[in-house]
């Protein structure tokens, strides 16, 4: 009796899956799987990145080349990589999702990145930064940045801009180390010195001890580099330690000044130099004239669309991946297999909100412009203002007219 | 070397005034309340609410944090806690994880995930600068000062109170207080209320030092058992002085060693425990 | 005592008896584990990683649920068994099977060494200095980056089809088997040794210690013994999920793991071993299923349906379908035997 019970219910549930996915496969709308981290510590990044996804679709439809556009989002909560391969494998086999998108942080990347080889389906990485990624799959395509593309030419600009001496402080992860090691290879080799650097933990509850650290070593400037989300905690203390007044620079990687959280930052920020690829055109920046119409028009729709936020460099990556799956259906006239998309997609230029930009045939990264920022106050609020452009920078941070010259 | 000395004292202090009540409900009450970090979190947002929303000064978002927190607490406490209280550590360690995850997210929705970010009032920002080398933060200052005013009050309420001899009496044996006449379910309920108002107040002075945001119960939970473990139970000194000497290791860690001064604070509290095996001043330890 | 699980009370003598041998239930399940690889094709992946969850999850229910020792830092071992088989791997030699014996082998090493630390104090102490200790491991490998590849997870994971033959693909099918066949072999074990007299002295020593050392037992050398088969376990689930997913970083490590299969057997209910499988299963079906519906808040639903059933089915998912089962056929109106 107890069996018979048990084959019912096994029964029950098969039919009940079988029809679930039969019911899934009848049309033929081209599917997105968006896997990002909508929950847990770095939700702020998936929300900003699905804002910017969002905001493409809602400007330009949901049909290409006469496939309709379906978005899958998954929520792989950020930490647990085994759970973002699965999501990408899912995607791919029962959901039918012919293009991936998103992933958050590098290794969530890195791990689904066999999937996009083994089943030879496109994977756009919106946010992730490791530079190793893109060489992980012939099928990856990059729409966002690698963190040493914005890291170089900062260190470049203040090796050249009378800066001598710096310390670096960064958050003790796979990205911190790359930024340090990447800040304090071109800063050296322009002339600089590096007068200590300091990691820390990623759950560091205080910044306190450390920013005292860097004030007794005096240096010319810090060199900073934490997630968005650490950012308050590390300005205040540096403010609270008074490195300002001691005539400490602040030298920050753009995320740090992310726009999102910018304005919480309080007078402990203003000064700070950053570099990033992307400084949305808000409504008080002076000078706004300068920013292109394509920023303008983007950083209007955005804040209409998510009222009470910035968009950030995370949300213009997400609207250009869109963009890029856009273009390269166009192109394919709506085929998205593996090899089609990414040779569609090498090589293909666009003018981004961020400003022109490509995807580099070699490296399947992004090329594009990186802005040098110092933070103001501005009619009571903080704003990245732009002061200086690097033009078209590749994947190792190096200007690409130069690289070809060398 | 002074002022990494006074930062680690204004962080133990923090600390024990986050995790004190914690060290009653589970090491006096034995509920493994892993929430306990809720109920901080709840403080600490009442008080960001107050004080960037609607302009209520600082000083008196204060005892709004400790007020909401208990409030939370004794609500808490009499629709679920008690029904816990008899069943086993499991039931309460999937109520209490169910109740973090829950409050989490709930947190996010409402409050959004960011950092929650406060002014403080002018006279509580800045540095005093004594001497070379020595700089006294105001606001850890104050920090220092403040708790050391609670600890000293709970100190003398648990020693000169008829509510604290009741208290004492109840934790050294619930049975025969209760046999005593001494209604220790209610004692309990109390003295939780105020553990939780505590956490909350201690979330509150915390936003501008640590990070208020909706991981926080997560966060700092670790940090909390950290001191009820190190502590042990039935005090009031045994947490302060484990809070102080894990702030002043993980602050002078931080500074003199930063290549591994993530490890320290857990390297001490291993080190703590093997040595002292039932907590520095734990009660069992004495028996 | 915090951990007084009364859930999981020492079972009665009958009890004993009825579940040494092989029950019809217990064959059904493994049957019906077998032929999901049938049922349902489309669930492979998510599945695989249940068994590896399941067998996570039952190497903290033979700690927690058999021997009553509370650990929050099990993954310690599940990371070091990961990483243990994707070096191997990422060094040359992806032969799965021996790498699954080396990762439990090192991971049971680890265990039996760290046994003496832990196994001190009351169970507020275990479970810090567990937590401690795990998470003084997860910085270590963090700080080894040239070994561990950091937050950014070992790269080049290159495990060979297994026996030479069943490589794994895209689908899970392989991953699928392959966890589940090693979740059933070890699950054999456990069993074994649960039912063994050395675990009976293990239940024994949940239920008192003390009285279990007047007895003269030999508690100390138990609990290392079962400490150490604990962590051998949860160094070859750690090393599956490896091998499943070609790729291992820190979170490994994290305290969410360690967490994740602690409720696992609270969830699916302490002590039986079938509690800790159905429990892996049901958190990673639930977590899926609510994530799908509200991908932004499914941590609210999560925790409300686990503060729901730890007021109102307690003894996890089997003891309250045991309760139900019982209370069925008595009719509805018999007291249950089990309730606690």
């Amino acid at each position: 009796m107890k069996t018979k019970f048990l084959l019912r219910a096994a029964v029950i549930a098969v039919t009940a899956v079988l029809s679930f996915s039969a019911a899934q496969a009848e049309d033929k709308p081209l599917r997105i799987g968006l896997v990002l981290p909508m929950t847990g510590p770095f939700e702020y990044l998936g929300r900003q990145v699905y804002a910017g996804v969002k905001l493409y679709m809602e400007q330009h439809g949901d049909w290409v080349a006469g496939r309709k556009i379906e978005l899958l989002l998954r929520d792989d909560t950020g930490t647990a990589p085994e759970t973002t391969k699965r999501y990408a494998q899912d995607l791919v086999t029962n959901d039918n999702a012919e293009v991936l998108a998103g992933f958050g942080l590098s290794p969530l990347a890195f791990a689904a990145a066999p999937v996009a080889t083994q089943a030879k389906v496109p994977m756009v990485v919106m946010s992730a930064g490791a530079s190793a990624i893109s060489e992980k799959s012939p099928y990856i395509i990059r729409s966002g940045y690698t963190l040493v593309q914005y890291v170089a030419p900062l260190a470049l600009w203040a090796a050249k801009n009378g800066v001598k001496n710096v310390y670096t402080l960064v958050t003790d992860y796979a990205p911190g180390h790359d930024a340090e090691a990447m800040f304090s290879k071109v800063f050296t080799d322009n002339g600089g010195t590096i007068a200590g650097s300091v990691r820390v933990p990623l759950k560091s509850p205080d910044y306190g001890p450390y920013a005292q650290r860097i004030k007794d070593a005096n240096p010319g400037a810090v060199f900073a580099f934490v997630p968005g989300s650490e950012a308050p905690a590390l300005m205040k203390q540096f403010q609270t330690r008074g490195l300002t007044e001691a005539g400490i620079k602040l030298i920050c990687v753009g995320d740090v000044t992310d726009e999102d959280i910018l304005d919480g930052l309080g007078d402990a920020a203003v000064g700070t130099i950053t570099s990033l690829f992307y400084t949305p055109a808000l409504a008080g920046v002076q000078g706004r004239e300068k920013f292109t119409p394509e920023n303008i028009s983007f950083t209007n729709a955005f804040e209409k669309d998510n009222p009470g936020m910035r968009p950030d460099h995370m949300a213009v990556t997400g609207y250009d991946g869109m963009h890029l799956i856009y273009s390269v259906l166009e192109k394919t006239h709506g085929a998205a297999g593996g090899d089609a998309f990414v040779a569609a997609a090498k090589g293909m230029s666009w003018v981004s909100p961020r400003g022109p930009m490509s995807i580099d045939p070699e490296t399947r990264d992004p090329i594009q412009d990186v802005y040098i920022r110092k933070v103001e106050r501005i009619g009571g609020h903080l704003y990245n203002v732009d002061f200086d452009r690097i033009a078209r920078v590749d994947n190792k941070g190096v200007p690409v007219a130069q690289a070809v010259g060398k | 070397m002074l002022t990494v000395l006074f930062d680690g004292i204004a962080t133990g202090a923090l600390l024990f005034l986050s995790s004190v009540g914690l060290s009653v409900t589970l090491g006096v009450m034995n509920f493994v309340n892993l929430a306990h970090g809720v109920f901080a979190m709840t403080g600490g947002y009442v008080a960001v609410v107050l004080l960037n929303r609607w302009g209520v000064p600082f000083l008196a978002t204060l005892p709004a944090a400790f007020a909401a927190s208990a409030g939370l607490g004794v609500v808490v406490e009499r629709l679920f806690y008690r029904k816990l209280y008899d069943a086993g550590a499991l039931e309460q360690v999937l109520f209490t994880t169910g109740l973090v995850f829950a409050a989490m997210a709930a947190a996010a929705f409402l409050m959004g995930s960011q950092h929650q970010i406060i002014q403080l009032p002018a006279f509580l920002a800045g540095q005093f600068h004594l001497f070379k080398g020595f700089d006294l933060g105001v606001y850890r200052l104050f920090l220092i000062v403040f708790c050391g005013c609670v600890a000293l009050a709970l100190q003398l309420v648990l020693s000169r109170t008829r509510f604290g001899s009741r208290l004492r009496a109840a934790v050294d044996n619930a049975t025969v207080a209760n046999a005593l006449g001494i209604n220790v379910g209610r004692l309990f309920a109390v003295t939780f209320a105020v553990g939780c108002g505590l956490a909350g107040l201690g979330a509150a002075l915390g936003v501008e030092i640590l990070n208020l945001d909706p991981s926080f119960p997560l966060k700092f939970l670790v940090y909390f058992l950290i001191v009820v473990a190190a502590g042990g139970t039935g005090t009031i000194s045994g947490p302060l002085l484990a809070s102080l000497v894990l702030g002043i290791c993980d602050v002078a860690g931080k500074y003199y060693v930063p290549d591994i001064g993530a490890f320290i604070i857990y390297g001490v509290m291993v080190a703590m425990l093997i040595w002292r095996p039932h907590g520095l001043f734990g009660r069992r330890a004495v028996r | 005592m915090i951990v007084e699980a009364k859930s999981a009370a020492p079972p009665t003598e009958d009890e004993r008896r009825l579940r040494a041998p092989w029950r019809s239930v217990e064959i059904a399940f493994w049957v019906l584990a077998a032929a999901a690889y049938l049922l349902l094709p489309h669930q492979l992946p998510l599945l695989a990683q249940a068994a590896i969850g399941g067998l996570f999850a039952l190497s903290v229910d033979l700690l927690l649920g058999i021997a009553g020792v509370m650990s929050l830092g099990h993954a310690a071992f599940f990371g070091i068994g990961g990483y243990v088989a994707g070096l191997l791997a990422q060094s040359g030699w992806g032969e799965p099977l021996s790498g699954l014996v080396a990762a439990g082998l090192v991971a049971g090493g680890c265990g039996f060494l760290s046994s003496f630390l832990v196994l001190r104090g009351s169970d507020l102490t275990r479970l810090m200095v567990t937590l401690g200790i795990s998470l003084l491991v997860m910085e270590a490998a963090n700080r080894m980056t040239w070994l561990t590849g950091g937050s950014d997870g070992l790269q080049g994971i290159d495990v060979w089809p297994i026996f030479g033959v069943w490589e794994f693909d895209l689908y899970g099918r392989t991953a699928y088997v392959y966890a589940l066949g090693v979740l059933f072999a070890c699950f054999l074990l456990v069993r074994r040794v649960v039912h063994s007299p050395f675990g009976l002295t293990l239940r024994g020593i949940k239920g008192n210690p003390r009285r279990m050392s007047a007895l003269g037992t030999p508690v100390g050398r138990r609990l290392v013994g079962v400490y150490t088969l604990a962590a051998a376990l949860a160094g070859i689930a750690g090393a599956l999920l490896t091998q499943t997913t070609q790729f291992v970083s820190l979170d490994v490590f994290g305290f969410d793991k360690s967490s994740e299969a602690l409720l696992a057997v609270v969830l699916g209910g302490a002590g039986t071993l079938y509690g800790a499988i159905v429990g892996a299963l049901m958190l990673m079906e639930l977590e899926t299923l609510l994530a799908r519906i509200t991908p932004e808040y499914w941590q609210f639903w999560i925790g409300i349906a686990f503060m729901a059933q730890a007021l109102y089915a307690r003894g996890g998912i089997l003891g309250f379908t045991v309760r139900l089962w019982t209370r069925l056929r008595r009719g509805v109106a018999a007291p249950s035997r089990t309730a606690p």
